[in-house]
């Protein structure tokens, strides 16, 4: 159960948002500027809330009030970016060990073979990301976030860089994750949440205007496109 | 005309040992300045970094006498060093070597800081994700991706050091054996009748060094810049 309550002010434009959202895929839904970023980067703990209180089943992440405020690298989200961001230095397979070895997990050859065959990358493990496609790329970012056993996971439009063919290349791989663990999922596609959200939070201007289920998505389908 | 005699050996050898000692010594202060002038903004910034640049626009033999009042044994931070730590420079191979470092610093920082400046920081913010904690996005994301810039600055400070003349003669002198590198050999072997030929030895011996030094970097920097691109 994740439960965020915050405001931020920036250069030009203010996020206030309070949301809950229990297991599943809560899709953070909206058009470009509406604070979707902001609220997943705060999150995750790289933008700084001005107030409010961000906490994650018992554990509280953020709060202004207590001044707690959980270094990133210590809050065991994944976060899957737009751009996938995969270390270039690194081969496939060290950058999927990468967050094994920060957090101090064992080796578990096991689940990073699980977790090879779910993304089916078994033969990308010695590229470097240099030479892997836009797809890949995002399958291996996926599986370098799950791999490091996050407690939520953070997907910030990880297919809007991919072409048609590629989305659709990709979402078998996000769905069969869905019972792995609690995601939030940002996009401004309607059609790309309907297959894979399980609840909706739907933001215009920095502000939450709606929260529920797949309903929202289906009204929202002429605003934005 | 190429048997080095053993004076000429030992310039060569103190040569060597000097600018590889400045260019070590300087390589983790110039990576702590290089970090700190690339990623963080604070009051006198632009000070620091005219001062970090100074030697490089300075006379040598400026830079020399400021040492010597610096880190002379009376200077005030050589009194201190010499009494409670017991680190002489003066007249001393390590004075050749601080002078060496100093004159090299600028050109040792610069690569470093473009290179740091050049990396994507939302690799780092991955990093962090990940459950790197500062320190460790430093050693596993940073320096690795720097580490071509961090090639260049080392060998560019090398090759500094290895020529430096003026600011190590006005700060150490030139002693045979203590601290006269081939640079300063050369000079005085031109001022001595017959001492063409020596002259011509070290001077080839520099060259070789130098060339050695430069292709080795290229061909380190271009395998670290490989593997960003390579299979």
């Amino acid at each position: 159960m994740l439960a965020v309550n915050v405001q931020k002010q920036l250069d030009r434009f203010s996020v206030s948002a309070r949301f809950d959202s229990a297991s599943g895929v809560t899709a953070l839904y909206g058009r470009s500027g509406s604070g979707k970023t902001t609220i997943v980067n705060m999150i995750a703990g790289l933008v700084t809330p001005d107030q409010g209180r961000i906490a994650l089943d018992d554990t509280v992440l953020f709060d202004s009030d207590r001044h707690i405020d959980v270094p990133v690298h210590l809050r065991r989200i994944g976060y899957v970016f737009q751009e996938g961001r995969l270390f270039p230095h690194l081969t496939v397979r060290t950058n999927l060990d990468f967050g094994r070895r920060m957090c101090g997990l064992r080796p578990d050859e096991k689940e990073m073979r699980r977790m090879v065959d779910l993304l089916d990358i078994g033969h990308l493990l010695d590229r470097r990301p240099g030479k892997l496609s836009g797809g890949e790329r995002q399958r291996v970012a996926v599986g370098r976030a799950l791999l490091m056993r996050p407690r939520l996971l953070l997907l910030d439009e990880p297919l809007a860089s991919l072409d048609n063919e590629r989305k659709r290349e990709i979402m078998p791989y996000l769905l069969r994750l869905r019972d792995e663990v609690a995601m939030v999922y940002v996009s401004h596609h309607p059609g790309e949440l309907k297959r894979i959200a399980t609840s909706v939070v739907r933001l215009d201007g920095g502000r939450v205007v709606s929260t529920g289920g797949m309903e929202l998505l289906n009204q929202a389908d002429d605003e934005f496109f | 005309m190429f048997d080095i005699t053993p004076e000429e050996w030992v310039a060569i050898r103190l040569s060597l040992r000097i600018a590889i000692v400045a260019s070590l010594v300087a390589l983790p202060f110039g990576l702590a300045m290089a970090w700190l002038l690339a990623r963080k903004e604070f009051w006198g910034k632009t000070l620091l970094d005219g001062l970090v640049h100074l030697p490089l626009v300075l006379p040598p033999v400026v830079t020399g006498y400021l040492l010597l009042i610096a880190f002379g044994r009376r200077g005030f931070i050589g009194s201190f060093l010499g009494d409670y730590l017991g680190i002489v420079f003066s007249f001393r191979w390590t004075g050749a070597a601080l002078a060496c470092g100093v004159m090299g610093f600028p050109l040792l920082v610069r690569p470093i800081r473009l290179a740091i400046e050049a990396i994507d920081r939302r690799l780092e913010d991955a990093a962090a994700t990940l459950g790197a904690s500062r320190w460790l996005v430093l050693l596993t994301v940073t320096l690795p991706l720097a580490l071509p810039g961090l090639i260049a600055g080392f060998v560019l400070c090398f090759a500094k050091a290895l020529g430096e003349f003026g600011a190590t003669i006005t700060f150490v002198s030139a002693i045979p054996g203590e601290t006269q590198t081939i640079s300063a050999a050369i000079f005085s072997l031109t001022q001595t009748p017959g001492g063409d030929a020596a002259a011509g030895r070290l001077v080839l011996v520099a060259v070789a060094i130098s060339l050695l030094a430069l292709v080795l970097s290229e061909w380190l920097a271009r395998r670290a810049g490989m593997r960003f691109h390579g299979e």
